[in-house]
Parts: C-alpha cells; sequence; structure tokens
C-alpha cells in the first residue's frame, strides 16, 4: 500500500476516531480533577447528547453539526440536575461511593434513552456521502471535516476558557487544592456545578460526533467509555491538555493496530480492534501510571 | 487600645469528638500583630482555624467587629474580611504567581490593578516570577505568594499559620519584617509561630497555649523577659 492511501485509509480516519475520543476525555479528565472520581456515566451523557441532537434534526430539520450546540445545552443542564439529585448528597463520601453512584446513572440514562428513542441504530443523516479530495491528494468525508472542524473549535474554547477566564482558573486552582480554594472564598459548588455543565457538553460533542462518524446507538458512548478513559489516563488523568494528546494518540493506535503495516499483514484482525484500547491501558498503567503529562493522584 | 476586631472567647472544640480547644481566647485590635506560641499540639493552629470557621465549636464565640460570627462559612468570613494563610499547601502550584494572587480576590468585583500592583510592591520578588508556576518558586516565595494571595482582598484581619515553617533564619527575618509591615498599615494580625522568639520580638501582644488553654499572655518584651515563659516554651 502506498503511504497516501495508507494516510487517507487509516490516519484519517484514526485522526477522527481519535479527537472524539480526546473530546470525551477532557471531559473525564476535568471531572476527575474536580471531584476526584471515575465518572462511569460519562459515555451515557453522551449518548443522551447524541439522541437529543438526533430529536432536533428530526423535529427542527437541523444538520447534526447545527443541532451539537442544543445537545451540548441540554446535556449539561441534565448533569447538573444528576449532580444535584445523585452526586451531590455524596459530596463527602469516599469516591468509590460515588463511582458506584454514577454506575447507577449510567444505567439509568441508558435504559431512559432506549425507553425513550428506541434500542435500534439510528442515522443523522439518510444516503451515502461522497468524500472529498483535498489538494487532490487527502481523501476525507464531509461528516470527518466537520468532526474534525468542530472537535477543533472546542479544544481551542475549552484553552481559552481554562487559561483565561475566572471561573476556568478557579476551576484548575480546585483541581490543585480544593481546601485552599475554599480558603480563598472560592464557591466552590458553583465551581463543581459548571463542571458538570462543560464536562456533559463535552460528553455530548463527542455522542454527536460518534453519531456523525457512524450512527447512533443507546450504547454507543458506553461501548467508548473504554478508549475514552484510556484517553484520559494515557494523557495523565486530570490534565485536560493531556487528555487531548491521549485521544488523538489512542483513536490513532486503534486504527493502525489494524493497518496492513507488515509486508500487507496487520498488527491485528479487525475484530481485535476494540481490544486494543484496554492493551493500552493495561501497558500504561503498568509502565507510566501518570501518563503523559503526570496526572494526579496515580 | 481600641476594641478588639477579632475576637476568638472561650472557644471549646476540635476535630470529630476531640476537644483540643479547651476554652481558650484570643483577640486582635486593627494594626495589631498579636502572636500565638505553645509547644506542639498546644492547639495554636487550631485556634487559628477555629477563627477561620474551620473547626466546629461547642462553646465559645467568634466575633469580627464587635458581630458574632460563629459558625459562619469560610467565603462569608472572606466577604467580611478575614484572610487565612495556611501553614502547608497554601499555593496553587500549577497556577502562575499571579494567577494565584487572583484567586485571592477571586470574591472581588471592578478594578484590581492597584492591588496587584500594592502586593507586588509589598513582594518585589514576585513581581518577576509573575507568570511563573507557584509550584518552581522556592520555600520563601512561596510564603510571599500566600500571603500576598490572602491580601488581594484588603482583608481586616489576617490569620497566619507559621509563615516560616521551614525556612532559612534570612528569609524568616524578610516574612517577619514584612508582616510587621502589613501591621502597621492596620490590619489586625494573629501569627501562630514556632519561631517564638523571632515572632515574639515583632508582637505587640503574644499568647502561650498549652493543652488548648491559656497560659500566659502579654506584651511581645513582656513575655520575652517572663523568665517562666521563657524556661517552660522558649527553650530556656
Amino acid at each position: 500500500m502506498d503511504v497516501l492511501g495508507f494516510v487517507n485509509l487509516y490516519v484519517i480516519p484514526g485522526l477522527v476516531l481519535g479527537s472524539i475520543y480526546a473530546v470525551g476525555a477532557i471531559g473525564v479528565s476535568l471531572l476527575f480533577g474536580i471531584l476526584r472520581f471515575a465518572h462511569f456515566a460519562h459515555g451515557d451523557l453522551g449518548t443522551l447528547g447524541g439522541f437529543l441532537a438526533l430529536t432536533a434534526v428530526w423535529v427542527l430539520g437541523l444538520q447534526a453539526i447545527e443541532a451539537l450546540p442544543l445537545a451540548m445545552a441540554g446535556a449539561a443542564g441534565i448533569a447538573i440536575l444528576l449532580d444535584r439529585l445523585f452526586y451531590k448528597p455524596f459530596r463527602k463520601a469516599p469516591s468509590i461511593v460515588l463511582v458506584m453512584a454514577s454506575f447507577g446513572v449510567a444505567l439509568i440514562l441508558r435504559s431512559a434513552i432506549q425507553l425513550i428513542w428506541g434500542a435500534e441504530s439510528v442515522s443523522y443523516q439518510s444516503g451515502i456521502q461522497r468524500p472529498i479530495w483535498i489538494l487532490d491528494t487527502f481523501r476525507i468525508a464531509p461528516r470527518h471535516l466537520w468532526i474534525l472542524g468542530g472537535v477543533a473549535a472546542i479544544v481551542v474554547a475549552v484553552h481559552v476558557f481554562l487559561a483565561h477566564t475566572r471561573l476556568g482558573k478557579a476551576m484548575r486552582a480546585m483541581s490543585d487544592d480544593p481546601a485552599l480554594a475554599r480558603a480563598c472564598g472560592i464557591d466552590t459548588e458553583a465551581v463543581i456545578r459548571f463542571t458538570w455543565a462543560i464536562g456533559a457538553a463535552l460528553a455530548a460533542a463527542a455522542g454527536v460526533f460518534a453519531g456523525m462518524d457512524v450512527h447512533i446507538h443507546p450504547s454507543t458512548g458506553w461501548d467508548m467509555m473504554l478508549p475514552v478513559f484510556g484517553a484520559a489516563i494515557l494523557g495523565g488523568i486530570g490534565r485536560p491538555y493531556g487528555a487531548i494528546a491521549g485521544g488523538l494518540l489512542m483513536g490513532l493506535i486503534e486504527e493502525l493496530a489494524t493497518a496492513p503495516l507488515f509486508f500487507g499483514a496487520s498488527l491485528l484482525p479487525p475484530a481485535y480492534k476494540s481490544g486494543v484500547a484496554f492493551a493500552v491501558l493495561v501497558a500504561v498503567l503498568l509502565v507510566r501510571p501518570t501518563g503523559i503529562f503526570r496526572g494526579k493522584l496515580f | 487600645m481600641s476594641t478588639p476586631l477579632i475576637q476568638a472567647l472561650a472557644l471549646r472544640g476540635g476535630y470529630g469528638g476531640n476537644d483540643i480547644l479547651q476554652g481558650c481566647s484570643a483577640t486582635a485590635a486593627a494594626g495589631e500583630v498579636v502572636v500565638i506560641v505553645g509547644p506542639n499540639g498546644a492547639g495554636k493552629s487550631t485556634l487559628l482555624k477555629a477563627m477561620f470557621g474551620m473547626i466546629e465549636l461547642r462553646e465559645g464565640q467568634v466575633r469580627l467587629a464587635g458581630e458574632d460570627v460563629t459558625g459562619l462559612g469560610t467565603t462569608e468570613l472572606v466577604r467580611r474580611g478575614i484572610g487565612f494563610v495556611p501553614q502547608e499547601r497554601n499555593v496553587f502550584p500549577s497556577l502562575s504567581v499571579h494567577e494565584n494572587l487572583e484567586m485571592g480576590s477571586f470574591t472581588a468585583r471592578g478594578d484590581l490593578i492597584r492591588r496587584f500592583e500594592s502586593v507586588y510592591a509589598l513582594f518585589p520578588p514576585l513581581a518577576a516570577k509573575r507568570r511563573q508556576a507557584a509550584g518552581e518558586l522556592s520555600g520563601g516565595q512561596r510564603q510571599m505568594v500566600a500571603m500576598g494571595r490572602a491580601l488581594m482582598l484588603t482583608p481586616r484581619v489576617l490569620l497566619l499559620d507559621e509563615p516560616t515553617a521551614g525556612l532559612s533564619p534570612l528569609f524568616r527575618a524578610e516574612i517577619f519584617a514584612k508582616v510587621a509591615e502589613i501591621g502597621r498599615a492596620g490590619t489586625a494580625i494573629v501569627l501562630v509561630e514556632q519561631n517564638a522568639r523571632e515572632a515574639l520580638a515583632i508582637a505587640d501582644r503574644g499568647y502561650v497555649l498549652a493543652t488548648g488553654r491559656n497560659r500566659f499572655e502579654g506584651t511581645g518584651a513582656a513575655l520575652l523577659a517572663d523568665p517562666e515563659v521563657a524556661a517552660s516554651f522558649l527553650g530556656g
């Protein structure tokens, strides 16, 4: 296979997949940094976002990408409500209690999604999209361009928020030291609510992008949890910038593991693709548990 | 002396069911530097935390400018003009010096440029390192960041928990000089210290605490001159 074919068939799809993981992993990492627990309902929040967008596509006749802000806002509101109902009562409990609570929330969300939208796979758009050629060299589907552009915009927005706004800095401060943040007079509950809103909005974006990439299904988000957590840990848990790198790497590794790199043979048959994230996760935890950017608490 | 700005009156309480404070009191007036010394486990830091609403009190009262503020949360106390600098973990390591100061003014509205300028004027070494992560600074510089952060809201009362712990004698002298300077500017300062002699030297008044109770009280000079205090609490 020539180099261009390799780029078009494996590297570009790997980057698309990786950028979806990255958006999910930023949210996981932010939430972990502030609340110090692994949020297992994150994927299902993403699925919820995907179906909220689907509803907007059906009812308002929007394109999926146009429905994205609505889905993000809807998921953010629901996450604040979920926090109030299921997580806030356990704020002072050991983190394992919150992890278990999030498992419960994950089941609730998935079941509710199946009840409301059904258990089938649905596409935002019917028919075949023709890929376009860029500079007569790179072949990329329009929806992949939208995903890459959308992710880039989100990453820039998250960076500006964390580096330049008062609330973003307060989130980083609280991630550094919650007790000191309180001693500064920072309203930590407000910061927590905002973190949920942002984390859920990012999860919803990942869900919508995953739906645009293939289709949306009640287990779309849950199925992404392994690579998304793997990406967050690979980048260094609690480090949002690490999550971006971890996500892109995870997507690339998954795609390249099935590429015919070895004299026409691939490292793994495509059926084993979903095991790659698990292997990466185990390898990171064994070799460098703090991840690339030296995450917290591991 | 004017009426005390901050008053801790007959406090009893601690962590869980264990009363570390056994009815001890301390007060500080505006512009007064009050030092609390005593052996390890005397309850010095606990008394300071109790003044900042971080300890559950079973008895006693904390008053700010005559008003009962017992049981108010830290956010409210910061808003009312109390600044607190904990002993350890008192900076946000991944935030820059400037961002650390900004967090100190989180509850403030409006123009903060003058506040930043006055903190940088008080601690000139920080001005040169304002973009550097606080976690990369030396111990003495971190202490400056921590104090500067607490000063961003121009508090009426500043509570300092062992600001010179682990610092070299040179940095200790510098920090004590800054504390005295902040006091002269009109802030009521309550300072808990292990380096008792140096601290009492800059103190207007001091308290000696033991097992959660007040043992001695007087001007800094009087406590330093008291042979009993010196023999029991200042290492002879």
